[in-house]
């Protein structure tokens, strides 16, 4: 993972380090038990307002998947052009608790990408800004291989 | 229950117009309803209509008339046309006006739509890293149906092929030329498995309705056709929907399969009475998708109905007769009346060379769109 101190990492809030790992964070609903990610204040499977804070773990099944082939328009801040972009993969991975989270991929080669195939969480940085330097976000790696390499 | 007839329609050719306003081209479907119907724009007592990104439709007033008329806003996204009509509908019943009109159109920017997070109530982050796209959500939601029901990329190149065949017939039509097999299975990979002309692209449209109650209609048409149900319905909890950062560990049936179930309900008809159908192509895997959440068929069935022809316009179930959002590009506002106003073309028997033999009876219209809104609509021959 990469550990550079000049990234800014855009989903930060949304993770948590166990063991110097990365973790996603989530809710979980106290009157009905269902999960939420990112964090909510609302249940909308009961309709109540009591939930607590979990993480909702680091590993997971890809459930689907899409390879993203051209470049996103604003919001979208990689710094990339047309000419410059790079096609990168998209899937929901199905954590433990069931809740599928949407997430990167750190593989964008659709002969690799299969659906049921465990996904580790990495860190990975997507794009460069102006003013503050290196981007980093969350993305889910095909376990046992190396994240960064892949995606850059 | 009070029933209410179409007894006009009308349309701006949808795609691209170079210096015309969405609200000139909504007010252009209106003036065009109303000769159809034969009455005045002051004859008419209630109006509902809306755009996504082309303004109020309220302001249309200051195109067809100032009358001092309600004239409802609404921003229901991809069902602003259904949800228009389903209270025009109402209104009618209600006995609020005598005439009403439902009115969408819209001009989008070219391209794919860039939305911001925050109007979807998302933070910030989701669309800076790259996942708040439409495109992909279809793409995902594709990918997983297609795993689950085993449909192959076959179906997608066949839906694609129909609707730009379709489009090539249909004078109206944006995207007039027939495309082979190969050059939609080899277009650019937009988000996989959906390739480029796979997809429809955001347009420019309008389209409306003049309606008044059944009992009525004699007066102003002999070819009324009667609104056998029109229903708007939202998404619940674990529906798989377009901007979900998570989806939920239990899915849910799609707004499409509950407004649907209601509509069969409203019109006491089953999915084997309709004789020509309008389902929302967006892309080849919603339509697909949508082939079996409506009734039309099982899961997983689609494949076998494309490939023999079955959803063509001489099959027994054709499908997206005008071309679908395909062929004709989607302005969201417009886009659900657009559906209405081919399936009265059919079952008025005015649809020329892209007519459905044997005189359709029953017609079927169905909207789908973010943030998880469907409407259908069942309409009956005069």
């Amino acid at each position: 993972m990469a550990s550079d101190t000049d990234a800014l990492h855009t989903t930060a809030l949304l993770l948590c380090e166990v063991g110097g790992r990365p973790v996603l964070l989530g809710s979980r609903c106290l009157a009905c038990g269902e999960h939420y990610f990112p964090e909510t204040d609302s249940c909308t499977r009961c309709s109540t307002t009591d939930l607590t804070p979990c993480e909702l773990g680091s590993e997971g099944l890809l459930w689907s998947w899409t390879i993203q082939g051209f470049l996103p328009k604003e919001p979208y801040n990689s710094g990339e052009s047309s000419e410059t972009f790079i096609p990168y993969g998209v899937g929901y991975v199905e954590m433990p608790s069931g809740i599928k989270v949407e997430s990167r991929l750190t593989c964008a080669d659709p002969q690799r990408l299969r659906i049921g195939m465990p996904m580790q969480l990495v860190s990975i940085d997507y794009g460069q800004h102006a003013d503050s330097g290196t981007l980093r976000t969350f993305a889910f790696a095909p376990v046992g291989s190396t994240s960064n390499l892949e995606a850059y | 229950m009070e029933q209410i007839a179409i007894i006009g329609i009308g349309m701006h050719p949808f795609g691209r117009t170079e210096g015309m306003s969405g609200q000139a081209q909504g007010a252009h479907a209106v003036r065009l309803a109303l000769q159809d119907a034969n009455v005045a724009w002051d004859q008419v007592g209630i109006a509902y209509g809306g755009s996504q990104d082309a303004g109020n439709a309220d302001a249309l007033s200051n195109h067809l008339g100032l009358t001092g008329l309600p004239f409802i806003n609404v921003a229901n996204g991809c069902a602003t046309g259904g949800s228009a009509l389903a209270s025009v509908v109402s209104a009618l019943r209600a006995g609020t006006a005598d005439i009403g009109v439902a009115v969408g159109f819209d001009k989008h920017p070219r391209g794919a739509f860039n939305p911001r997070p925050a109007d979807w109530g998302l933070q910030d982050w989701y669309g800076e890293t790259g996942l708040m796209l439409t495109t992909q959500f279809f793409a995902l939601k594709t990918q997983r149906y297609m795993h689950e029901h085993g449909i192959s990329e076959d179906a997608l190149v066949r839906v694609a092929q129909r609707a730009f065949r379709n489009g090539a017939i249909t004078p109206h039509a944006w995207r007039q030329r027939e495309l082979s097999y190969e050059e939609i299975a080899q277009s650019m990979p937009v988000n996989l498995p959906l390739r480029k002309y796979m997809f429809c692209n955001p347009a420019e449209g309008g389209a409306a309705l003049v309606l008044c109650r059944a009992s009525e209609a004699h007066r102003y048409t002999d070819r009324p056709v009667l609104v056998r149900a029109a229903v708007m319905r939202t998404r619940h909890h674990g529906s798989f929907e377009v901007f979900s950062p998570a989806l939920a560990a239990d899915m849910a049936p799609a707004p499409t399969v509950t407004a649907s179930l209601a509509a069969y309900e409203e019109a006491g008809v089953a999915p084997g009475d309709i004789d020509v159908v309008q389902l929302q192509d967006t892309d080849c895997g919603s339509e697909i998708i949508h082939l079996a959440e409506n009734g039309f068929c099982e899961h997983g069935e689609q494949e076998h109905l494309l490939r023999e022809g079955h959803t063509d316009i001489g099959g027994r179930l054709p499908v997206n007769t005008d071309g679908g959002c395909l062929a004709n590009g989607e302005p969201v506002g417009a886009s659900g009346l657009r559906q209405v106003v081919e399936i009265c073309q059919q079952l008025r028997q005015q649809a020329g060379q892209r007519q459905v033999p044997g005189a359709p009876r029953l017609g079927y219209t169905h909207v789908y769109g973010a943030p998880g809104v469907s409407a259908v609509t069942i309409l009956e021959a005069p």
